[in-house]
Order: structure tokens, then sequence, then C-alpha cells
């Protein structure tokens, strides 16, 4: 399907981006109602993807998108089956309820506009990690989730809180993409191919290979640290720090999930091995008992909701890693299960904290009266997350119990972890659903009452899907679920089960447990309190301590390499400059023979005694701003000589390069109130004089030396036979820099400005600074000025 | 340098050097010339006049940050690349118009778009270091 030549989905992905630019416009113009107007984006992304559901569930997968960067094998592709669609559906389908709470949430909050557009930043980079195909593009797309997500965390940035929660997510999340950039490189190195869509079909490559191990980390690191999965669960319940409607949407529903995502899509080619099965459950099982055991611990709300999904992740995790088909399925319909009465609980716990001022369990209660929808959507979300039937989270936990069961090896181990996770799932998520709307009302901060109608419909809405989807399980499993597990339609899933078997069972145990747990809440609570304080130490400590001896080893490091002495600093750089020519030239005996005197005309003379003349002026000047005029006049003269020996632009060039380059001097001199004199002690005189004329002499030996290498005119044949022809241009010069070579052009402008703004903020710092300081600007002010002159070298 | 002839006389040198950087900035793609180039003398241009009549005024001329006008350019040289994209060639592969004008013919490129934004980078970012320093402390 294509749209004026550009594939659908490849618009779908980048709606949210557009929208992003004009949510802050539409708020500005429609205040909170602009919600209404901007979840039809997300909205029409849904339909999009929804219309591939019924390929999809044939077993059809799709390929769209277009070649980008094709000498690196980067392209702009989307890969579709059912995995990629059932997580867009979620995406899009969760983010348009999202933006309508957001609407409500945020109303009147003086930068809602600015919310809203990083959430559709999100929304879009999430779209791009879940349908990828190209393994470069889906690693930027997974970056920008972690960036955005920093966005959003950080977004009360007044708060010191939030700026650690922003900052400690990104550098979990970030520092875990990159060890999955190293392992997706590695993957693209050992089967060959750049995309998706060929990587899970290349069967046994990856795991016959000698790098499966490295290649297997790095992707665990990427995974791990993205869904939280101890002991790099820290971040998220840290990261509730944010709005409410970023905890629903990043945190639990979607972003969290994409580890999730990546071990299900490599599953086929790099799972089932030893290792596979062996670190995957573990890990995902020690998530999920730390998850709900830190769950019950909290009387927040969010920060239940919080640990619990921390535990959902690492039952996720434990599910794909356990090796079997049904476990496989069992975890994607717990995925899509969670992800509904999450998504819809988040959002609750969110709206009771806006209209009553407190998410503390101890201080609400009997909000049934005041907030009846609330207490429908929460009480209908809490049932699908015990996992009770007739909601979709009850046939999930079936499913998985069914995969656990049967499983070859652990099956008692990860059962017993199952059920016990489980069953304080329940226990939290009644907590949630039920304390704060039964028993006697309790005086809140704010007097409770029903939030508008653009919150509770996101909640409601979600609760309602799961309740929909178990009914109408014949057709979820066949369109979403099975597709998704991959494997060929089932059609087995079932609201009742078919015969009582070993999973009803474990579910009738499972409930019994959470229920009991539920009735004796607050004394497991007070034994986790006791026994977490006689730990004492945990993860989030262990990253402050790790942050602080980063920051520690870089102050000691900077004290080394940068002792904040100019002088040192030139010396440095000159005599490896002058070693650097000199040093190869002797040791290979690569140094020039002595030219021939070549016939000057007398005008050339004229400007070499004046360029000799020049660098004596700047020798004997009495003041410093004389020597660097005196500077100028021996630039100046080079410039009439490149315009004698024929390089009209760099000659030009070079003039004003040098007309600038002493006007910044002239004026840093001024600036840094440097005395007039040059006052250097005799003894640095020399050592300097040695330093300069060494380079000096390194440098005329390089140049004669290149001069002396036979000529190699193959550039400057193609440049001049096709300046004119391709390129439309007599200027070669002109046309390499800003078409032949325009990509260079656009990095060496890039750092032309980047230096301006550094140079400026030295300027700044010095300013507010006030007294002197040693970093004078006009060390990096003619940065970007020398940069112009390899630019033009012909 | 304060004196009377050179306050009177910048004003107009700065106007005339703002010219032919333009001059030499469209010239550029036939003759010597080029945005860099051009982005040199207009900031020097700029550079003149600060030292004439201080930096409040060419502040003043310029209405925004001149480092605005580098990050214009930058914007302006990735925005001529957009074209390659929806005809389906590589990033920043020129492209053509030639419309007729008053009986004219234009030959417009997105070469010269990019070349502008290089002009304005060179410009934006030289100015205002210059600025930057010409500013004294008391300022």
């Amino acid at each position: 399907m294509a749209l004026f030549g550009v594939d659908e989905t490849v618009i779908a992905v980048l709606a949210p981006f557009a929208a992003a630019l004009v949510a802050p416009t539409a708020v500005r113009m429609f205040w909170h109602n602009a919600a209404w107007l901007l979840a039809i984006v997300p909205a029409l992304v849904f339909l999009h993807f929804f219309s591939y559901v019924g390929a999809v569930s044939q077993g059809q997968t799709f390929e769209e998108g277009f070649a980008w960067v094709r000498g690196y094998g980067v392209n702009f592709t989307f890969y579709l089956d059912g995995l990629a669609v059932l997580f867009a559906l979620i995406v899009s389908g969760i983010g348009t309820l999202i933006i309508l709470y957001a609407g409500g949430y945020m109303k009147g909050h003086p930068q809602q506009g600015r919310f809203m557009s990083f959430l559709f930043l999100f929304m879009g980079s999430m779209l791009g990690v879940v349908t990828g195909s190209n393994l470069l593009t889906l690693f930027i797309f997974w970056e920008l989730t972690s960036i955005t997500s920093f966005l959003l965390i950080g977004f009360d940035h007044l708060l010191a809180a939030s700026r650690r929660a922003a900052m400690q997510a990104l550098v979990v999340t970030g520092g875990g993409g990159l060890a999955l950039l190293a392992g997706l490189l590695m993957i693209m190195n050992v089967t060959g191919e750049t995309e998706m869509s060929n990587v899970i079909v290349s069967g046994e490559a990856l795991r016959n290979s000698s790098l499966y191990i490295p290649i297997l980390i790095m992707v665990l690191l990427g995974a791990f640290t993205k869904s939280a999965q101890f002991p790099f669960h820290f971040w998220l319940p840290n990261a509730m720090e944010a709005p409410t409607p970023v905890s629903a949407f990043l945190h639990s529903a979607t972003m969290v999930k994409a580890g999730v995502y990546l071990l299900m899509r490599l599953n086929p080619v790099l799972g089932d091995t030893a290792a596979w099965i062996t670190i995957l459950p573990f890990f995902g099982g020690l998530t999920l008992l730390v998850g709900t055991l830190l769950a019950v611990r909290q009387t927040d709300l969010k920060l239940i909701l919080a640990y619990t999904t921390v535990a959902s992740l690492g039952l996720l995790v434990m599910l794909t890693g356990a090796g079997s088909e049904v476990a496989i399925e069992g975890a994607v319909i717990y995925l899509f299960a969670h992800a509904l009465f999450k998504g819809s609980l988040f959002m609750v716990a969110g709206l009771v904290d806006h209209e009553c001022g407190t998410r503390d369990l101890m201080r609400l209660g009997g909000l049934r009266k005041a907030m009846p929808i609330t207490f429908l959507a929460a009480v209908l979300a809490a049932l699908s997350m015990g996992g009770l039937p007739p909601f979709i989270g009850f046939i999930g936990k079936e499913m998985l119990y069914d995969g656990t069961w049967n499983l070859a090896d652990n099956a008692l181990l990860l059962t017993v972890v199952a059920v016990l996770g489980n069953g304080l799932m329940l226990a939290a998520a009644f907590g949630v659903a039920f304390k704060p709307f039964l028993g006697a009302p309790t005086k809140t901060p704010k007097h409770a009452h029903e939030g508008p109608v653009l919150m509770w419909l996101g909640p409601l809405t979600l609760a309602f899907c799961g309740l929909a989807a178990a009914v109408g399980i014949g057709w979820t499993g066949g369109s979403l679920i099975a597709p998704m597990a991959g494997a060929p339609v089932h059609g087995d899933y079932h609201l009742i089960p078919a015969h009582i078997s070993a999973p009803f069972y474990l579910s009738l145990i499972t409930i019994a447990l959470g229920l009991f747990i539920f009735c004796r809440l607050d004394a497991v609570r007070q034994i986790m309190a006791r026994v977490l304080k006689a730990i004492g130490w945990g993860p989030d400590r262990g990253f402050d301590q790790f942050i602080s001896l980063v920051v520690r080893f870089a102050g000691v490091f900077t004290a080394i390499v940068q002792p904040g002495k100019m002088q040192v600093y030139m010396n440095t750089v000159f005599v490896v400059v002058a070693l650097a020519l000199l040093v190869p030239m002797g040791l290979y005996g690569e140094a020039p023979s002595m030219p021939a005197m070549p016939d000057f005309h007398f005008y050339e003379w004229l400007v070499l005694a004046l360029i000799v003349m020049g660098v004596i002026a700047v020798l004997v000047a009495r003041t410093r701003l004389i020597a660097i005029v005196s500077l100028g006049i021996q630039g100046f003269a080079v410039a009439v000589l490149y315009m004698l020996f024929g390089a009209p632009d760099l000659s030009f060039t070079q003039f004003m390069v040098e007309t600038l380059s002493v006007v910044i001097l002239a004026l840093v001199m001024t600036r840094l109130n440097l005395s007039a004199h040059d006052n250097r002690p005799f003894r640095e005189t020399i050592s300097h004089a040695v330093i300069a004329i060494a380079g000096g002499i390194g440098f005329g030996a390089l140049l004669l030396a290149v001069t002396q290498v036979p000529f190699d005119s193959r550039l400057s044949d193609f440049f001049a036979a096709n300046s004119r022809v391709v390129a439309h241009g007599r200027n070669i010069v002109n046309v390499i820099i800003v078409d032949f070579r325009g990509f260079d052009t656009m990095g060496e402008i890039s750092v032309v400005m980047i230096t301006g703004l550094a140079i400026l903020a030295l300027i700044r710092v010095r300013k507010r600074g006030g007294k002197k300081e040693e970093t004078p600007p006009g060390d990096g002010s003619l940065a970007p000025v020398s940069d112009a002159k390899p630019e033009v070298a012909p | 340098m304060n004196t009377v002839i050179f306050r009177t006389v910048a004003p107009f040198l700065t106007a005339l050097m703002v010219l032919f950087s333009i001059f030499v900035l469209l010239r550029g793609h036939n003759e010597p010339g080029g945005g860099f180039i051009g982005g040199l003398i207009a900031a020097s241009a700029f550079a003149i006049y600060g030292i004439a009549c201080g930096v409040q005024p060419v502040r003043r001329a310029l209405r925004v940050h001149p480092m605005s006008l580098s990050a214009f350019g930058l914007l302006l040289a990735c925005l001529s690349g957009l074209p390659s994209f929806f005809s389906h060639v590589g990033f920043l592969t020129a492209h053509w118009v030639y419309p007729e004008v008053f009986g004219v013919d234009l030959a417009l490129s997105t070469v010269i778009v990019f070349d502008t934004g290089v002009y304005f980078v060179v410009f934006g970012s030289i100015t205002s270091i210059a600025l930057a320093l010409e500013e004294r402390e008391s300022d």
C-alpha cells in the first residue's frame, strides 16, 4: 500500500512525530480539548495496523519502507508479522486513550503542549521499535524511546527526585542500548544480514557461531535493562516520578515491554540453547518474586503497580525463555492482558491521585460512592490482573500454567515460582482496586469526586477490553495471539476450561493464596519492611555508589590530562606535532631531497620577501598587538602567493581568514587584559623557539616530500570532467564543497556551529565568574576559522 | 579606531560588504566564491560595524541573535537534502529547476540553498564570537 509513493506504514510510524510538532500549537489553541483532536492521529495509526490483522493471522508477512544509506545497509524498512502488528496495536490503541487521558490529567498545566509533544515522540519511536526491520534503524528507535522516556520522567524538572529518576533511567536503559548495539552488530556480522526479516529466518547460523555467547549477553543486557529485570529493575519504580499518563503508557504498557519484544523476536534464532533456557527463566523468575514481594511492601498506589509491572515483566521473560511453544503462547496472551489491565490500573491510580490529592493507600478509603465509574474500571482491571474468570488475565494464567507444568526441565520449580508470583500479584491488585474504594470514607487532601470524561474513558475502555477479549476469545486467540506467538493457528483457547486439569487446580491454588495474602496484607507488608531494613543495601543505592565512583574517577583523570594551564596544552600539542612529522621521516629515511631552485619572476621574489619580513616583524615586535598585526602581513602575502599560482578560491578564503584572525586575536587580547609586552623569561623563549623551528622544519619537509611523490590525478580528472556536466558548476572547488562532498560539508558546518556555541558559553562563563580565568576563549575561537582552511584546499 | 571618519563610513562600508558577500555567495558555483567565503565577508562586515559603533547597534541591526542565524543556516542545509528523500535518491543529491522569470532563464537548485545554509552558519557563528568578544564587561 502506498500513498504519494511512500508506504503507508512509513507514514503511520512518522505520523506521531508530525503530531508532536503540532501538539503545542493545538494545545495553545484549544486548551485541554486539543486532546480530542490529537487523539485522531494514533487512532488512525491503530486503524492502519488493524487492517493487517486479517492477512497476518493467515501467516502472511509484509515488508515496507525504502533504502536509506545504501552503502552501509541502513534502511528505513518495516517488517509486519503477528508479533509486530499486535505490539503496534497495543502502542497505538493505548496511545490513543493515553492522549485523551493526558488531556484531562494535565489540564491547565502551562507545559501541557510540551507534554503531549513528548508523548507523541515516544509513540513514534516505540512504533519504530516494534515494526522496524533494519537492525540499525531498530537501534535508533530503541534509543529514541530511552531518550523520550528520559524527557517524560524528568518532566517536572524542578523536582530533584524527577531529575535523578530521569538520569537513572537514561543511564540504565541507554547503557543497555549500547550493549544491544554491540549485539546487533555482531548479529549482522555473523549472519551477513541487516534486516530483521532475514535474520529471523537464518536458522542455526547464530546458534552455531562462536560469537553466540557474546551476542546473547549483549542482547540480554539490552533487553534486561529496558524491561527492568533484576538487578536492573530499580529504575522502573523510580520512574514513577513521571506524571501518571507516562507511567501508564511507557512504564507499564509499552516501553518496558520492548525488551520482551526483542527476546520474542530473536527467540527463533537465539533461543532453545542451554544458555537461553537457563539464564532467562532464572532472571525472569527472580524478577517475578522480587517484584511481587516489593510490591506488597508499598503503600503508594503507583509504586505497588510499578513493582507488579517489574514482576510481570519477569514472568514474561521467564516464559519466553522456558523453551516451549505453549509457554510462549502463555507469555503472549499474558503480555496482551497485562497491557490492558496495567494501563487501566495506572490510569485509575492517577485518577484517584488527581481527584483526591493523594495516592497513599493508608489515607484512602470509601471512594466507591464518590467515584463509581473509576471503581468499576478498577474492579474490572484488578479481576483481570488477579487472573479471575471471565477475564483475559484468567485465560493468560491458564495458558502459562499449561506451559510451565508441561515443561521438560524445571517444570515444578518454574510452576511454583509462577504460582507464588501470581498469588502475590492478585493480593497487590486487590489492594490497589479495593482498598481505596471500600470501607469507611477517609478525609483526603482534596474533596473526592468523579473525574472528567477525558480521564475515565481510558481506564474504563481498557478494562472492558480485558473482558471483551476474554468473551470473544475465539477471535482474539485466532487473530491476535496465535499469529503473534508465531505458531500455526491453534484455535485452542477457552474461556471455560475444556477439561479439568493441572492448570485449573493451579489457578485455584493461586486464587486461594492471593486472597489469603490480601487479607493479611498489612502483616505481610510489615514483615517485608523489616526484611528490607535488615538487608539495607539495594541496587538503587548501588547505582548511586557507581555514579559517584565514575564522577570521582573522571575528576582524577581530568586533573591529570587537563591541568588548566594554556602553556602546557600548547607545548604538548606542538611538541607532538613536531615529533609526528620529524620522527617517521627520520626513521624510514623519507626525508625529501633539496629541490632545484625554480625560476621566480621578480614579483614572486617580492612576495616571498614580504612573507619573510612579516615573520621577522612578528619576532622583533615590541608589543603583542604589533606582533598580531605583523602575523597578518605574512598571511596576506601567502594569500597573494595562492592568487599568483592559480588558486583564487583558496586565496580569497585566506584573505578573509587572516582578516578575521587578526581582528579576533586582537579582541581576545584586549579582553583577557594581557600585558602589552611579552614577558617570557629567556629560557622559556629558547625552548619555545626550538619547538617552533622543529615544527616549521617538519611541515616544510612534509610538503616537499609530498610534492616529490608522483601526482595521482584520478580525482582531479574526475572532478574536472564532471563538475560542469553533472553538477552544472564551473567552479570546481565550490562544486566539490556543496555538491560532490556535500555531506562532509554538512558535518563541517555543524562543527563550526557547535564550536561557536562552545566559545560563546566559555565567554559567558568568564563573564559570570567575573575574575580572570585561565581559559582564554581565543584558544578555541580560531577553530572555525582554521576549519575553513582545509575545507577549500583543492 | 574610534575616529569620526571611521564611525561615519562604517555603516556604508558594512552595507557594501554585506551586498558583496551576497554577490560572492551567488556567483560561487561558477566563479571564485561561495557560502564559506561569503559568510566570512559578511562576518567581517559586522565586525567592522561593531568596532566602529559598538556592539549594541550591531545587535539591533541584526534583530535576532547571530547564533540563531547559524542554526537557521544548518536547518537550511539539512532541508536542502529533503527533496532527494522524496525522489528516492541519495541524501543531498542536487535537484535543479529552470523557471523562466520575466523572460530570463533562472537556474535554481538545492545546491544554492545548501550553500546559503553554509553562508549563514559561518556568518552567524563567527559574528556571535566576535560580538561576544567585543562586548566589554560593563555592557
